[in-house]
């Protein structure tokens, strides 16, 4: 059977919830999601430390999805939002959080999508802080505003690996979804 | 040279170049999603100031997050500074950070090591 965003949606928002989201991806959105999840868990006296690092992977990979995210998906037949995209941060065991976001990308982006995140995923921290460096050094910050550094960052602030799902869609599209431990 | 003051915002920090005294501070979030909107005044203001900076500049950077996105201009503005103190002028970067933020302690530690301008990591103790 085919991907169908709204049982995807189901099953991954099912767990100790924080936040769940889907729908346009704007720059308001990202400021209220960032609020919210700060006095969610400034209330629930979660560790500062822990409290920092997932402010901040939710502010890279909410801005990632923001500049990549296509604003109209052509041949989806569910009705979605403009830069439509997925969110959902939820508590889960050992005090940790699991960051989880969703959108259709190009099947042609698959390969480079893949390669990026298992190259990242390879890395020891060493590498990640020497390729952040790197790029920070190197490349110019692209039109759409995003430097290729954000996932880099995400890697050195959790040290952990990253894991990813693509959902075949149609001809055209894959539903992507990284999902990321804090 | 004027002074350059610069409101902070959700998003943006708080920019303070005080041209007299020869004092910048950036204190406060930067997180924009186009960081280059939000740090060309700043990176063109250096370059005037550049071209007739004081005997001393001091930069205090007191940042409690920053994206990716704004640590390519934190970059560009750092490189005006090495450009001052290339020129044999007095440079020196505080780089503020929160008790046990280890992070953030890193990050200023990954410019240490690509900036030639003397730093300074000074732990804020609540």
């Amino acid at each position: 059977m085919s991907f169908n965003i709204n049982e995807y949606y189901t099953r991954i928002s099912q767990g100790d919830v924080v936040l769940a989201f889907k729908g346009s991806i704007t720059s308001e959105l990202i400021n209220e999601v960032l609020e919210a999840v700060e006095s969610k868990l400034v209330a629930q006296n979660e560790d500062g430390k822990t409290r920092k690092k997932l402010y901040n992977v939710l502010v890279e990979s909410l801005q990632n999805l923001y500049h990549h995210i296509e604003e109209k998906h052509e041949g989806i037949e569910e009705n979605l939002d403009p830069k439509f995209g997925v969110l959902v941060v939820e508590k889960v065991k050992n005090g940790e959080y699991l960051v989880t976001t969703g959108n259709f990308v190009a099947s042609v982006k698959i390969k480079f999508l893949k390669e990026k995140i298992d190259k990242i995923n390879s890395l020891t921290r060493e590498e990640l802080k020497d390729m952040y460096k790197f790029i920070l050094n190197h490349q110019k910050i692209s039109a759409k505003g995003g430097g290729g550094l954000g996932l880099v960052d995400i890697a050195r602030k959790t040290g952990k690996k990253m894991e990813y799902h693509f959902y075949p869609y149609n001809d055209k599209y894959v539903f992507f979804d990284l999902q990321i431990l804090i | 040279m004027e002074s350059l003051i610069i409101e902070g915002t959700t998003k943006t920090p708080n920019v303070n170049f005080d041209s007299e005294k020869g004092k910048l501070e950036i204190k406060g979030r930067s997180i924009p999603e186009n960081s280059i909107d939000f740090y060309k005044p700043l990176v063109d203001w250096l370059e005037e100031y550049a071209q007739m900076p004081k005997s001393k500049t001091e930069v205090n950077v007191h940042l409690e997050y920053f994206n990716t996105s704004s640590s390519k201009c934190i970059l560009d503005v750092f490189k005006k500074l090495e450009t001052i103190h290339k020129n044999k002028y007095d440079v020196q970067i505080n780089w503020f950070y929160e008790e046990d933020d280890e992070d953030m302690l890193e990050a200023g530690e990954d410019y240490e090591s690509i900036i030639r301008v003397p730093f300074k990591m000074i732990e804020i103790v609540d």
